[in-house]
């Protein structure tokens, strides 16, 4: 049995611990907002936080999360109140919008570490996120949006 | 165990799986709150048992006011499902923020109107939708009017809609939701008004995408996300090369894997059919299939480009002759002659292939990201061995299309219901990124020989253009149709074909191809390789006549005013006559295609033989729009679709297969690549054009004519390489 938490609920599952981390999410724990793209940490679009860390949870054996917590895009906010999503809104980002679960999770790395990050911060924090509609310089407005909000509301 | 998903929710509720789709339209009850419906949007779903009335197949109006719009279009990023809807909403005067959207099921009545089949493609959901939709809106309109003016008895001439409601005098009000009663015994209008322009309220505003919040919180359900009670999943061992055939598999160790159900041969390869993805493709690794590698086992890219130079030498089948291009170009006074080439090219849709089935003695569901309704459901309905009207399609979003997932044999449609045959329960069969990139389908390698020249004057006399490559329409059931009787294929010399400037020789001929890759249609087709070859000849026969080539093209063109307007619109906003600092250069480029214009002007630097596009200006002529917004985006991703495949992608055979597997060695362009891109937009009341791939033909010639701008070196191949650049 593996423990650990999801978006604050705890779970205790019984599961091969190889099995990646992103297919427990979707599969035993029915979380589908966490995509798979490429299974080799190429694509980030199945970027989710262990203890508040960007993961790529398609590499990630789901033994890494032993007894640490994990939050997927279903827990950033599902009201859509968080600085990020509403600045997502706001510069109306997605196209399919499937690989966008992921950018915001990095982008909220982002923001914690950095909470005014420049072009050069979001470019390397960013690039693991690959968007083939080409969201990016709505991605780009959108974090220093959020960013912006952050300042003033002061909570990411 | 067996996987905890949201489905269970649907289990408690008491309701039989194959009834979900139909109840979730028609009475979601409380249990269900949260769960999002595949393609309805969260504002549609909650439309909870509250009457309604469906003036028409594009509309349903409920007693609690809310407005679903039922999209024939499938939403692969492309903004169908906002654009759309605006069109109605506009006619019917509805409160935009009671609006939402609801995919179609596959009905004839939901058939393009131009194509007659179910499909997204070709840039024409807009343009086709345009009158659908307004008309639809217009004719639900005129009802609600009809209804309220009965109840006040007044002339409906004098009543008036506003946001959602009918009007009459300074103090009669009545909503649309209050009149949904009255309004459902009324007969629809036989003729309809449509507004004047003048007054629209939504349509050419920028409007925020209805399906953006479900997209930002994990509620969207992707083709990948489809969860049903009991449902295996599957991954298939497909054939290495194309061509190959199974002759044996042993299964001894994949068989007794934790969580594998059952292991089969299906037309495609070796289905792996477990409880979970992962089960299905740990065991696969353990398979062991035995292939008769068949006649491909020795095909190379590499070899199949000489043969290409070679074919390109002789005389190919005509599809253009203006004058005498071969006597313009011996009299010429200066000559040019290059050869263009570009590879294979993966989709790459960012969510691989899936399909899950739930096939049952007399019905079969399936749910998948289609683009081609009318064909998947008949090619799905033949392997189940049932009537079309037994067999129930659905329509989840899209994580990108771009053609891939309007498959002319429903490839990854029909290989499911196969896997469904042998599954007992419901299956959903998963591509990984190696299998889809793996899997074919992808956009033909072309060569395109051109020959040209200029007189003593700078003027250009003469164009041979010859192509070389595969047919994407020969050998489907549609050749017929889209060929329409040519001994060549329009979609490989389309962009070429109509070579807009003032030539007074031109010739273009096709060698078509035949080689056992398959091929189809990508994001903008034959004018993604076709405005490469073309625009970069261009400036190579405006550097023989030692002119700007800006001013050459324009010269040219000075009776296509809209192409003009794109190309002085993009040159206008780049500056394309100021200096740029050492190191940089700019490039332009224009193209018509999908009844849209585009030009680009690219401003790139190359650093130890590193391309680095900085910006690009994007000017877009599409007529008369709906949303500017959306055509930004698609402007932007147009561009940026374009330029990875420039900069970086191509697909390679060596003994048959194919080296490139996934995002690492077919790269795209990443956020600290992305240049800056301005999108203009022009201004125009002509007639709707497309604007899902008019952006990307112009980026691979505008980033190489910058490329030539700063290093002199040309760009004849792509993806481009400087050690290549002649």
């Amino acid at each position: 049995m593996i423990a650990f938490s999801v978006n604050g609920k705890l779970v205790d599952l019984d599961v091969d611990p190889s099995t990646p981390l992103l297919w427990v999410i979707r599969e035993h724990l029915g979380l589908t907002g966490t995509k798979y793209g490429c299974g080799m940490a190429q694509c980030g679009a199945c970027t989710v936080h262990i203890n508040g860390e960007a993961v790529r949870s398609c590499v990630a054996p789901v033994s890494r999360a032993t007894g640490k917590a994990v939050t997927t895009i279903e827990g950033l906010s599902a009201d859509l109140s968080s600085p990020l999503q509403r600045a997502w809104l706001e510069e109306d980002v997605p196209q399919c919008g499937y690989c966008q679960s992921g950018q915001l999770m990095s982008a909220a790395v982002l923001l914690r570490e950095k909470p005014r990050p420049t072009d050069d911060d979001i470019d390397e924090a960013m690039t693991g996120n690959v968007c083939r509609c080409g969201t990016y310089l709505r991605i780009r407005r959108a974090i220093h949006r959020a960013a912006e909000m952050v300042a003033k509301e002061g909570t990411l | 165990m067996n996987p905890l998903n949201a489905s269970t929710v649907r289990e408690r509720s008491g309701m039989r799986r194959r009834d979900f789709l139909k109840v979730s339209v028609a009475a979601s009850g409380g249990l269900l709150i949260g769960f999002q419906f595949p393609g309805i949007s969260p504002l549609a779903s909650a439309q909870a048992r509250v009457s309604t009335f469906m003036p028409n197949a594009f509309v349903r109006i409920g007693t609690d006011e809310r407005i679903t719009v039922i999209v024939n279009h499938s939403e692969m990023g492309q903004g169908v499902y906002t654009s759309l809807p605006m069109l109605l909403a506009e006619e019917l005067d509805a409160d935009w923020t009671k609006v939402g959207y609801e995919s179609a099921p596959v009905d004839p009545k939901y058939n393009h109107p131009a194509f007659g089949m179910q499909i997204t493609g070709g840039s024409s959901s807009v343009w086709s939708g345009l009158e659908q939709f307004r008309q639809a809106g217009a004719a639900a309109r005129a009802m609600l009017v009809a209804a309220a003016a009965q109840q006040w008895n007044v002339d409906p001439a004098s009543c008036r809609t506003e946001s959602g409601a009918v009007f009459n005098g300074s103090n009669r009000k009545l909503t649309y939701g209050q009149l949904v009663g009255a309004a459902a015994k009324l007969a629809p209008p036989e003729h309809v008004q449509l507004k004047d322009p003048k007054t629209f309220k939504l349509i050419g505003k920028p409007i925020k995408r209805l399906d953006t919040p479900v997209k930002l919180n994990g509620e969207a359900v992707f083709g990948i996300d489809v969860k049903l009670p009991g449902m295996l999943t599957a991954v298939v061992a497909r054939p290495p090369i194309f061509g190959a055939k199974m002759k044996s598999f042993d299964d001894s160790r994949a068989r007794s894997m934790a969580g594998v159900r059952r292991i089969v041969a299906v037309p495609s390869g070796v289905a792996v059919i477990a409880d979970t993805f992962w089960q299905a493709k740990i065991a696969r690794e353990a398979l062991q299939v035995d292939w008769d590698e068949g006649s491909m086992q020795n095909f190379s890219t590499s070899q199949m480009m000489q043969e290409f130079r070679e074919r390109a030498k002789s005389t190919g089948t005509s599809v253009r002759r203006d004058g005498d291009a071969a006597g313009a170009l011996a009299n010429a006074a200066k000559k040019v002659e290059a050869v263009y080439e570009v590879p294979y090219l993966s989709h790459l849709m960012m969510e691989p292939l899936n399909c899950t089935v739930d096939l049952r003695p007399d019905s079969c569901e399936v749910w998948t990201g289609s683009q081609f309704q009318t064909v998947d459901r008949a090619n799905a309905a033949k392997v189940a061995g049932l009537p079309n009207e037994k067999v129930q399609l659905h329509t989840t979003f899209l994580g990108g299309g771009f053609g891939r997932r309007a498959n002319p044999q429903s490839d990854f449609v029909v290989e499911a219901v196969h896997i469904a045959k042998a599954a007992g329960a419901p299956v959903k069969v998963i591509w990984t990124r190696e299998d889809d990139m793996r899997g074919g389908w992808y956009r033909p390698a072309f060569l395109h020989a051109i020959e040209g020249g200029v007189d003593a004057g700078g003027n250009a006399v003469s164009w041979r253009s010859r192509l070389v490559g595969q047919s994407i329409m020969a050998g489907t059931p549609f050749a017929a149709m889209l060929m329409k009787g040519k001994d060549y294929d329009p979609a490989s010399v389309e962009g070429v074909d109509d070579l807009p400037y003032a030539i007074p020789n031109v010739t273009v001929e096709s060698h078509q191809a035949e080689i056992n890759v398959p091929v189809q249609w990508l994001r903008s087709v034959g004018h993604s390789h076709t405005a490469f070859a073309v625009e970069c000849f261009m400036d190579e026969l405006a550097f023989l006549a030692q002119k700007d080539p800006y001013q050459f093209r324009r010269q040219l063109l000075l009776k296509q005013p809209r192409h003009l307007g794109v190309l002085d619109l993009a040159a206008q906003k780049s500056g394309w006559d100021k200096p740029l600092p050492k190191g940089m250069g700019r490039g332009i480029a224009v193209h018509f295609a999908f009844g849209s214009y585009s030009a680009h002007v690219a401003e790139v630097s190359v650093t130890d033989g590193k391309v680095r596009v900085h910006r690009m200006v994007c000017a877009i002529d599409c007529g008369q729009y709906v949303n500017p917004g959306i055509i930004a985006a698609q402007t932007e991703g147009g561009a940026i679709f374009g330029a990875s495949a420039a900069l970086f992608q191509e697909l390679t055979f060596e003994n048959g297969r194919l080296q490139q597997t996934n995002f690492n060695t077919f790269p795209v362009i990443r956020m600290n690549e992305c240049p800056e891109i301005e999108t203009h937009i022009v201004e125009s009341n002509e007639k709707a054009g497309g604007i899902g791939e008019p952006g990307v033909p112009c980026a691979a010639p505008a980033i190489a004519n910058a490329i030539f701008a700063v290093t002199g070196k040309r760009i004849r191949r792509l993806p481009i390489r400087m050690t290549e650049a002649i």
